[in-house]
């Protein structure tokens, strides 16, 4: 079986190959030389495995191009397929994320853009509408940026449930829909928003990514700006659980494919010191749902290390015994075939990593 | 008719042209709507969806700034010339 490892970054699109059970990989030329690639989406519900790729050129603004032969030639189409509509009033400035609906849901694929906004699609990703009742939501006023802009980042199709959908952003927090999108609520009840006169608001949180457990769609994990919590009632309340990290900042946060309770993440110092805990290339996996965390670090770096591992940056594959891999802004990508017991190196040397998928294909 | 230069970068928008000739004139606006009209994709290289020409894209009539002469007001002549050009303060990161 090959896996595709798709490495966006600050300058173009790599795309990776394992033909080996993942020991070795080659590594191909930049696609979309010089355009910053801050996600990319598999939608593995057909034949072939669709890449979607959120293409952003600094002149010449955002696209999606989308490719059925795994990277060979990519298509884009003449009108924008993702753009406010007129009386929106707003205009995208990048898509940071793009992901495939439900089984029950074909062809249609979530976009998340800055500013905040959520988009659909129901065409595989060759045009998008926006979800207007997240649009209009009296909250979106208050929502904030963060340091990397006003965007949703996150965006959770339930798996067997087509009406429900959970989206985070930054700032504003983690919002819900029951009704396919057409009206939306807060979830962040128990997420501290340290930054707030009210700590414990209703939302404005700065949440950095959401995961969602394997086995149980009402289990979540949340790495916040400080903070990292679960919900055990799909988002109605979250606790912590970062007591036995090494720090409650960070930016990814990734489940196993798989197995229930199994996650991983890379705990950064603080807001204030964005490197990795004792300057160390540590991942962290707990094995039971966020109460106990292990660093992972064998064939990793040694010795001081600054680099960090954005949200988008680290993601595992579709294995029963899971691939993880992470992108760091250093140009290196690491993997592991064995949950995280010992690393790789795929590949050193590329510009700054913003995002990572990995598919069999 | 106008002429709208189209920078190497984004030729293969416009089917390999370096040049277009526009049907339209009056005003930079008449001029970029009838760009989109025709070579759409080139189009929103140049503008975002609300019609803001991209703030790293320069567009100069006649070679004056559009953006320090009046916008997409800016006169077009029948004989003007378009230059579309990226700006120096974007590109990719360093």
């Amino acid at each position: 079986m090959t896996v595709l490892l798709a490495i966006g970054t600050q300058k173009g699109l790599f795309l990776a190959t394992s033909d080996d059970e993942r020991r070795t990989w080659h590594v191909g030329p930049a696609h979309f030389p010089g355009t910053a690639i801050y996600t990319v989406g598999v939608d593995p519900r057909g034949p072939r495995p669709r890449l979607l790729v959120a293409v952003d050129n600094s002149h010449f603004g955002p696209s999606v191009a989308v490719s059925d032969d795994l990277g060979e030639t990519w298509q884009e189409p003449d009108t924008a397929p993702i753009a406010f509509p007129e009386d929106a009033g707003a205009a995208i400035e990048r898509v940071w994320q793009l992901v495939p609906g439900g089984p029950a849901e074909p062809g249609v694929i979530y976009a998340g853009s800055q500013p905040s906004a959520l988009f659909r699609s129901a065409d595989g990703g060759r045009s998008f509408e926006l979800v207007r009742g997240l649009w209009d939501h009296p909250h979106r006023p208050q929502w904030g940026a963060g340091f990397g802009g006003q965007a949703i980042h996150t965006i959770l199709p339930h798996p067997s449930d087509p009406s429900r959908l959970l989206v985070a952003m930054s700032t504003g927090g983690v919002y819900r829909s029951g009704d396919g999108g057409a009206s939306w609520a807060p979830a962040n009840s128990g997420i501290k928003a340290y930054f707030l006169p009210d700590p414990w608001p209703e939302f404005g949180q700065c949440v950095h990514r959401v995961a969602r457990d394997a086995g149980d769609p009402d289990r979540l994990y949340a790495q916040n700006h400080h903070g990292v919590y679960r919900s055990t009632d799909g988002g109605d309340k979250w606790e912590s659980i970062a007591a036995t990290l090494p720090s409650d900042f960070g930016f990814p946060m990734v489940a196993h494919p798989t197995r229930p309770g199994t996650i991983w993440s890379f705990p950064l110092t603080a807001d204030s010191e964005r490197h990795p805990t004792e300057l160390r290339c540590r991942v962290y996996r707990s094995t039971d749902a966020g109460d106990t965390w292990e660093p992972q670090h064998r064939g990793l770096p040694d010795g001081p290390y600054y680099p960090v591992v954005l949200r988008d940056a680290m993601c595992t594959d579709d294995h029963d015994r899971a691939g993880v891999y992470f992108g760091t802004r250093a140009g290196e990508v690491f993997a592991t075939r064995d949950e995280g017991e010992s690393w790789q190196t795929v590949v050193a040397h590329l510009p700054d990593v913003l995002s990572v998928r990995a598919v069999s294909v | 008719m106008p002429v709208l230069l189209v920078p190497g970068v984004l030729r293969s928008e416009a089917g390999g042209a370096s040049r277009l000739e526009i049907g339209a004139a009056g005003t930079l606006g008449a001029v970029l709507t009838e760009v989109e009209r025709r070579w759409p994709l080139l189009a929103r290289r140049i503008r975002d969806e609300q019609g803001a020409v991209r703030r790293y894209v320069n567009v100069y009539v006649d070679g004056e700034d559009a953006r320090r002469a009046d916008g997409l007001e800016t006169p077009v002549k029948p004989d003007s010339e378009i230059q579309v050009l990226p700006s120096v303060a974007g590109g990719a990161a360093p």
